[in-house]
């Protein structure tokens, strides 16, 4: 199992919005495809897959405000 | 390690076309494509972001395009913005993660490659972290909308050097109350496009090569 987190994007940027799930639940992934669009600071941050796999949780709705570091979902 | 990128200096091409090359682009600076710097004008455009509000268009669909102005839904996050003819448009496709960049370092650089360039023409411009863009006092110059996939970014900035201004009332830009402003209003004199497209390239390679020594030196 392989989790998604909320990379560090900079100096000052604490929080990010969910914007945009481009996977969901049971879809799968290839390594390095976007699965999640974060938006912060007048960019959206497409997050990459750290492995290839099956999204198997999803954690935070778009729409939702989370913290650097925060788990997004599983891939397995 | 020196900073290199191609500059891809373009006329005025449709709003969708400049999307079309820019996924192109990406998708080669991924494969390890050499980065690129799009600079071009667009036709007279609204862009409505993934969560965009219509209401934060003042004008209906129909009134639009008899003004000319056409209304484009964008793959993107983000508000509303406009783009029309004299707005320099700048979309750098460039791979953070090779350049050394965090986002928040790419997006002040791109600030500053405005400012650099206003200074040229002896405009005193500012950057700000809590509300994006390029300020003159109160009056927004530049807007930016950055897209980040797999480290390449994507979209960027639109100067206002000879824009109409009398289309932004048209919109709410992000969703505030914001007076623009372009460089031909401040100095009151004709601005040749070309020259600031070729002074913008300088001092984004400028401006850039200064962030990639820093990062290496480390």
């Amino acid at each position: 199992m392989v989790q998604i987190t909320v990379p560090d994007l900079g100096d000052g940027i604490d929080r990010v919005e969910v914007a945009f799930w481009h996977k969901n639940v049971g879809e799968r992934v290839l390594q390095d495809e976007d699965v999640v669009e974060l938006v912060t600071d007048k960019a959206s941050f497409n997050v990459p897959a750290p492995a290839g796999g099956i999204i198997k949780n999803i954690y935070v709705k778009e729409g939702q405000e989370v913290p650097i570091g925060a788990i997004l979902a599983d891939i397995e | 390690m020196s900073f290199s990128i191609r500059i891809d200096t373009l006329g005025l091409i449709d709003y969708s076309n400049a999307c079309a090359r820019q996924k192109a682009l990406v998708a080669e600076v991924v494969s390890g494509g050499s980065d690129t710097l799009i600079l071009c004008e667009h036709p007279a455009v609204i862009t409505l972001g993934r969560r965009s509000l219509e209401a934060n268009i003042l004008l209906g669909r129909k009134d639009l395009a008899q003004k000319g102005v056409s209304v484009i839904s964008a793959d993107r996050g983000g508000d509303v913005t406009l783009h029309a003819p004299g707005q320099l448009i700048i979309y750098p496709i460039i791979n953070l993660k090779r350049a050394g960049l965090d986002l928040r370092q790419y997006l002040q650089k791109l600030e500053q490659v405005a400012v650099d360039l206003l200074e040229d023409f002896g405009i005193v411009a500012t950057g700000d972290d809590a509300r994006r863009g390029v300020w003159i006092g109160k009056e927004k110059i530049a807007s930016i909308g950055v897209g980040v996939s797999r480290w390449v970014a994507y979209h960027g900035m639109g100067l206002n050097v000879s824009t109409d201004l009398s289309l932004f009332p048209l919109i709410r830009p992000c969703g505030m109350d914001v007076r623009m402003t372009s460089l031909e209003k401040i100095l009151g004199r004709p601005i040749d496009m070309a020259d600031v497209k070729a002074k913008l390239g300088s001092h984004f390679v400028k401006i850039f090569q200064e962030g990639t020594r820093r990062a290496s030196d480390v």
